[in-house]
């Protein structure tokens, strides 16, 4: 007979304490988010814009790019056309926004302010938040990450955020996938059975525009029509750290880095 | 086809070559339909005639096309998809319902309800899902039970169901590996693997051997993830919580190396038709690592093997007998642990698998507890086969030119961490894709899983189920 309580014990703390300053966040490497450099772009070329199989890129009628991260499914495709160095890759994954304006690239940010009176209303959460998960039709990649969130590394429980079975005891809907035909009515009848104040969250490029799948014979664009979103979070999928992140800037015991497209400081 | 002999079969022989490869021990590995460009629709068998020689049987239907599934029971549930997506009917079949077409808020959302009628008022009915407890993929399963015995048990599959098959068509083949590596994220190299094989035996490319060897390194770090995360996962369900963290915990020490070496926790953004879209420099930090990670996995597995309480809940639980697992059509870990002594990696042996050592671990029991004991030696294979690519790892290009060539078609495959994987593709006149076959390893132990769940009870379910390991978004696609 093993004796995992001690085996436990003597294995020591493997919680890192992350978002504390010098603590690991496990991402070592791990690829974010091209980076955008308009000022580099060539006049007329179109090449990232062609290697995007999302449409996250695309050109304006006046010839500029468009880029939208909340289509953008990490492929890095586009940062292998550029020829100059105007889609680069980067480790930008922290890329949780309250407005969805917030992940199209722009000069000039400018986000629409929260919603007077939410920051009030999330107060009561901001130590004990429950979220109910709901998987619209992902490639299992979000279920994955989010299941990683209790293991020890991440230990989500050390932040007062716990999942909850039932919707009736849930103050978040956490949803992922591009929403299906098939999970349409049960995504919505969850929704409908959460208590106010309720708010959704869209994890992962699926649930936030439709991603790869968007569109297609068999799905919507993520929740785009379907429910009212609170927090955008694209990744493809997004990384446990980045899942935090932005629950932690939901619960505003983080700021949002992300505007314009662009992570700030 | 590349990759597989092509053989013409009229439709009044399909049954008396499916009885062929039945006596002469063969095994059919899956069937799909597709419409050529001239807009007839054509059917396709893949064979294993005889032991490793895979050959594919290309059938014109006329009217309705026999279902083979009395003589293959593996096949039905691919006639019935054929059916779904194609329109087609297949004559005599013993089960003629939507399958992927099923879900709730599609054309056929009652089909879903097909259960046997049952006249006796101690049965109870349990509709479980499709949103279910925890983080878990949408499924709705239904059990029909009495007190703790489960009578008979519906798992209902398609709710996710994306139709990736389907957004492959007109796409390039380079942005299809986009598409192939999010069929199933913890998949992602089987799928970009098969797929890409399957790709260079249509274009006729010939992977520089370097990439080959460095496609087994991201093939076997794969295997490693998914198999602690399920060893993890049993231990959840057989309430071993010091168990089940410290698996969960080794998952993610892979999932953290995964991203040191390529930049995606789930070794994405590596694999394209032709090697590699980029070198990787593996270093000896990485053997270090995988070494270290080797003495825990080691220590981890001898402790569970040593827990009277885990083994005590799998040891006899969910029984897959022999036989079942032949005629469903089992794969991978789960048919190796029903006595059958099958790998791709072996035995069709792709990248660079022919030039390494590789154990396949067999056990006959087909219980938990042998499905268990089958992941674990397969994490020793895997650890012994990646230290020999660090070891010998050629230098030289990672990418060859793999031009689409029009009007070709090819057959790829991987053995993934739940089983073998199948692509075969199409390209059109323009050489971009036309039809792209996914035939994942968890649509065929889906279809095996409720043999095993009838007449048992619903204590042993949840362990029953995690000792499977089996994906939703693999089977629904």
């Amino acid at each position: 007979m093993a004796l995992w309580t001690l085996i436990g014990l003597a294995e020591g703390k493997a919680s890192t304490s992350w978002p504390r300053p010098g603590a690991p966040d496990g991402q070592d490497g791990v690829l974010g988010m091209p980076r955008h450099d308009p000022a580099s772009c060539r006049d007329g070329c179109r090449d990232c814009a062609e290697a995007c199989p999302t449409a996250a890129i695309t050109v304006r009628s006046d010839g500029g790019l468009r880029v939208d991260y909340g289509r953008c499914v990490v492929c890095q495709l586009c940062t292998e056309a550029c020829p100059t160095g105007a889609m680069r890759t980067s480790s930008d994954w922290a890329f949780g926004v309250t407005d969805r304006a917030d992940l199209v690239w722009s000069a000039e940010p400018e986000s629409a302010p929260l919603p007077a009176g939410t920051a009030r209303q999330r107060r009561p959460f901001r130590r004990s938040l429950h979220i109910r998960h709901v998987d619209a039709g992902s490639c299992n990649g979000c279920e994955s990450e989010l299941q990683a969130l209790n293991n020890p590394f991440y230990n989500l429980h050390r932040l007062g955020i716990f999942f909850t079975p039932s919707p009736r005891f849930a103050d978040l809907l956490l949803v992922t996938g591009p929403v299906t035909h098939a999970m349409l009515e049960p995504l919505r009848a969850t929704y409908a059975a959460m208590p106010e104040p309720r708010w959704v969250m869209a994890v992962g490029t699926c649930a936030v525009s439709g991603g790869i799948a968007g569109g297609g014979p068999a799905c919507g664009n993520g929740l785009e029509g379907v429910l009212p979103v609170d927090v955008f979070l694209p990744g493809c999928p997004p990384n446990p750290a980045a899942i935090i992140a932005a629950l932690l800037m939901f619960l505003g015991r983080m700021p949002q880095r992300a505007r314009g497209g662009r992570l700030g400081e | 086809m590349s990759g597989a002999e092509l053989q013409d079969v009229p439709q009044d022989r399909l049954h008396e070559h499916a009885e062929t490869v039945l006596h002469a021990g063969g095994r059919m590995q899956m069937m799909y339909a597709w419409q050529t460009e001239e807009g007839t629709p054509e059917l396709r068998y893949l064979a294993e005639a005889e032991p490793r020689r895979f050959v594919i049987w290309r059938c014109r239907p006329h009217g309705d096309p026999p279902s083979l599934a009395r003589i293959w029971p593996l096949l039905g549930w691919y006639e019935r998809e054929a059916a779904d997506l194609y329109g087609l009917r297949f004559a005599g079949h013993p089960e003629p319902l939507p399958l992927v077409l099923q879900g709730a808020g599609t054309a056929n959302g009652n089909g879903r309800r097909n259960l046997p009628a049952v006249d006796a008022e101690a049965v109870q009915q349990l509709p479980f899902g499709p949103v279910r407890a925890d983080v878990l993929e949408s499924a709705e399963f239904t059990f029909l039970y009495i007190g703790e015995q489960i009578i008979h048990y519906a798992p209902h599959l398609f709710f996710k169901h994306r139709g990736m098959e389907q957004l492959f068509e007109g796409r390039d083949v380079g942005t299809g590996v986009v598409l192939a590596e999010r069929v199933s994220a913890v998949g992602s190299v089987a799928h970009a693997l098969a797929y890409c094989q399957a790709v260079e035996a249509a274009c006729g490319c010939t992977v520089p051997v370097r990439a080959c060897w460095l496609r087994v390194l991201l093939a076997e770090l794969e295997r490693l993830y998914n198999h602690l995360h399920y060893l993890g996962h049993l231990a959840n369900t057989t309430t071993l919580k010091v168990a089940d963290a410290e698996g969960k915990l080794l998952e993610e020490r892979v999932k953290q190396i995964n991203a040191r070496l390529t930049g995606s926790r789930f070794l994405r953004g590596l694999l394209a038709p032709g090697g590699l879209r980029r070198d990787l420099a593996p270093g000896d930090w990485l053997a270090d690592e995988l070494e270290r990670l080797r003495e825990k996995v080691e220590r981890y597995a001898t402790r569970l093997e040593a827990s009277e309480s885990h083994l005590d809940r799998l040891i006899t639980t969910g029984v897959l007998p022999h036989q079942v697992a032949f005629d469903q059509g089992a794969t991978g870990p789960i048919q190796r642990a029903s006595g059958f002594d099958r790998d791709l990696r072996r035995d069709h042996a792709y990248a660079a698998y022919a030039d390494l050592p590789l154990t396949v671990p067999v056990r006959a029991e087909g219980d938990g507890y042998a499905r268990q004991r089958v992941r674990i030696e397969e994490l020793d294979a895997s650890f012994v086969l990646m230290q020999r690519v660090l070891l010998l790892l050629p230098d030289g290009p990672v990418h060859a030119a793999c031009a689409p060539q029009p009007g070709a078609e090819g057959l790829g495959w991987s053995e993934s961490p739940r089983g073998s994987l199948f692509y075969a593709v199409h390209l059109d006149a323009n050489g971009r894709l036309a039809r792209v076959k996914v035939k994942s390893p968890s649509f065929s132990n889906w279809r095996v899983f409720p043999s095993t769940v009838h007449d048992t009870n619903m204590m042993d379910y949840a362990i029953n189920e995690a000792s499977f390991g089996l994906t939703v978004s693999g089977c629904a696609r």
